[in-house]
């Protein structure tokens, strides 16, 4: 177990330093730099800022630089966005974007898992094929479909919700369905195979002839079985989650960090979105070594590599 | 006739005899051999949803590859006089051509806000959605399973490193590492395709070839992980160390030998493939990283059409609900050909 963990933080401490390696020199492959748009600058007034932000100095310095830095939490200065640092960007901006994040995932798995549950007990049943074509239509609906169509119906031609901002509770409403969706319908699909499998073990006939009541074999027996395989969707939930960001953020007009990436690319704010990737890639790594970490903990059956 | 001595090499005549009509017809085969292929494709044939989804791909294919030449406007086309006109309305100078006797082509789905014919901006959408996949998915077979079948027949060291990379790649957040690819290439790719010898990158698109590369390098280690796991058990067959018995080479067998019998989990995982990559590309199309101006593609068109969604709601829905259609068709498909090639997968 212990050679396992140490594996797989070194797995994940390896590969944050070859994402902030290959974000640091993907920046600097785009020629020009970050000033030439800016032409009102003079040629002087670029060295002066270039010097200031340590662009003058070869590249292996500055990545030297950039490197020590982030270790210590400093992501340097916004370029657009003056005497703003990127951490305090970043500090001001995920926390909205994980509260959506969040309440997203709690309600893909609160809806996911029973959609998921009823679908295999009542396996071959018009209950079943309904939850089936509603998992398998929302696997196929990208985000900014269900974003847009959805501002349509309920914001626009209904006038039920409101499509921009996030200031009261109904604002949740529309950006939640529209990240929630994707996962909730992965998950009723996850839960109802492993639902099937397990309802089908012979420790769930042992259980029924031992003459446990119904509800007890299904929460104490199946689901907490059936559910383990929805644990390990956690981390590409996460990941998904953080793409879904971008889009709906940027359609609901939501100050959070998805809408900030997306606005600092079109802006060319290198040092934002360095900064932004990095933190970013480091969540869900790191995320996705504790979950894995966790489920050889909470299911022994699975064999440690 | 006297007992055989059982240690005597003496021959039995009677086994040199001419096979009697009985012997023959025991050998005359009763029915043609079912082949793998024709098993798969059997129970594919059997599988309604999976034809039905097979019909709407080949039905939108005709319409994305096929009609858009036939159609009397082009998807660049800007029809003066007729901006941001309703579905099967017509504008006055057109109202007035059909007045005097000519035949104008109705605008089924009305025209976009600089005259351009929407329903042909939607189809070449949708052609530009179904290259990106085809391209992608083809990308990702090749790379991926030579990848994974090197490292699943070498073994050893070279298994250890290059399952370690495909590790680290899959653990990189791939739509961060898609923007910041496609954002940092651009440039370089747009000078590049001011060289002499390179300028079919501008015909194609720089964010196109982007998208490509970005397929290239990423999204190859599923298919990778899927073809090692095939081949670390297909190694051990008994052809494997008769092939070499006869001196073929390494790459021989990999090729010839190993690729060809996991040929089914091949077909299965590209075309899965295609509408994951299709996803992405609308993806970064909707958020203005995709394809360039004036190129439609479903994600772009369904982002424009966001500034006059009260106005004109179908702008919006018809590519939205076209890429919805696609990628649920590529994926009933492909659930349909993984049960067909493999029965033991299905739950």
């Amino acid at each position: 177990m212990a050679k396992y963990i140490i594996k797989r933080v070194i797995l994940a401490v390896v590969t944050v330093f070859v994402v902030a390696t290959i974000t640091f020199f993907l920046m600097n492959l785009v020629p020009g730099g970050p000033f030439i748009t800016e032409k009102s600058i003079s040629v002087q007034a670029q060295e002066a800022l270039k010097e200031k932000f340590g662009l003058d100095k070869p590249l292996i310095v500055q990545y030297k630089n950039y490197m020590l830095s982030i270790l210590q939490g400093d992501f340097g200065l916004s370029l657009r966005q003056r005497g703003r640092t990127v951490s305090d960007i970043i500090g001001s901006r995920f926390p909205i974007s994980a509260r959506l994040g969040g309440i997203s995932m709690v309600v893909a798995v609160v809806i996911g898992v029973p959609l998921g549950s009823v679908a295999a007990l009542n396996r071959g049943k018009w209950g079943d094929k309904v939850i089936t074509v509603i998992a398998t239509c929302g696997a196929a609906f990208p985000s900014f479909v269900i974003c847009t169509v959805g501002m349509y119906i309920f914001g626009v031609h209904l006038g039920w919700l409101p499509t921009m901002g996030l200031t009261a509770p109904a604002n949740y409403i529309l950006p939640v369905f529209a990240l929630s969706f994707y996962p909730m319908a992965y998950i009723t699909r996850l839960m109802r195979s492993s639902m099937l499998d397990v309802i089908g073990q012979d420790y769930m006939r042992t259980a029924r002839a031992k003459g446990l009541s119904q509800a007890n074999r299904l929460f104490r027996q199946a689901l907490r079985n059936a559910i383990l395989p929805v644990i390990t969707y956690v981390g590409p939930m996460l990941a998904y989650l953080l793409a879904g960001t971008f889009v709906v953020e940027k359609i609901f007009v939501i100050p959070g960090l998805g809408g900030q990436f997306v606005s600092s690319i079109l802006n060319r704010d290198y040092t934002v979105i360095m900064g932004t990737t990095i933190f970013l890639a480091t969540l869900v790594i790191v995320i996705n070594a504790l979950v894995d970490i966790a489920y050889k903990f909470i299911d022994p059956r699975v064999q440690l590599k | 006739m006297t007992k055989k001595n059982p240690l005597s090499l003496q021959l039995k005549v009677e086994d040199f005899l001419p096979a009697t009509d009985a012997e023959k017809q025991s050998l005359v085969q009763m029915r043609p051999g079912v082949s793998f292929w024709k098993d798969a494709m059997r129970r594919l044939s059997k599988n309604k949803v999976a034809m039905v989804s097979l019909a709407v791909i080949v039905i939108i294919m005709l319409f994305s590859f096929v009609v858009p030449s036939l159609y009397p406007y082009k998807y660049e086309q800007q029809v003066k006089g007729s901006e941001n006109l309703y579905p099967l309305k017509y504008s006055q100078q057109e109202q007035a051509r059909i007045d005097a006797g000519e035949k104008v082509f109705p605008h089924v789905l009305g025209t976009d806000d600089l005259g351009r014919d929407y329903a042909v901006r939607v189809m070449m959408g949708s052609r530009i959605s179904l290259l990106v996949g085809l391209i992608a998915s083809a990308l990702i077979l090749i790379i991926g399973s030579i990848y994974g079948a090197v490292a699943g027949f070498f073994g050893g060291w070279a298994d250890m490193i290059m399952m370690r990379i495909v590790d680290i790649i899959y653990t990189v957040p791939d739509i961060l590492m898609i923007i910041l690819i496609s954002f940092a290439i651009s440039e370089p790719m747009k000078n590049l395709a001011n060289q002499p010898g390179f300028h079919w990158i501008q015909t194609v698109g720089v964010n196109l070839i982007s998208i490509f590369l970005v397929f290239a390098l990423l999204y190859w280690v599923g298919m990778a992980r899927i073809v090692r796991s095939q081949v670390l058990t297909l190694k051990q067959n008994e052809f494997v160390t008769a092939a070499r018995a006869l001196g073929a080479s390494s790459g021989r067998i990999i090729g010839r030998h190993l690729l060809t019998n996991c040929i089914g989990i091949l077909i299965v995982t590209t075309t899965l493939q295609i509408p994951s990559a299709i996803f992405t590309e609308s993806f970064l199309s909707f958020l203005g990283l995709g394809v360039a101006i004036p190129m439609p593609s479903l994600g772009s068109l369904a982002s424009d059409a966001l500034n006059g969604l009260t106005s004109y709601p179908y702008r919006l829905l018809a590519p939205a609900l076209l890429i919805s259609l696609i990628i649920l068709s590529f994926n009933l498909f492909g659930d349909g050909l993984r049960d067909a090639f493999d029965p033991k997968l299905k739950h």
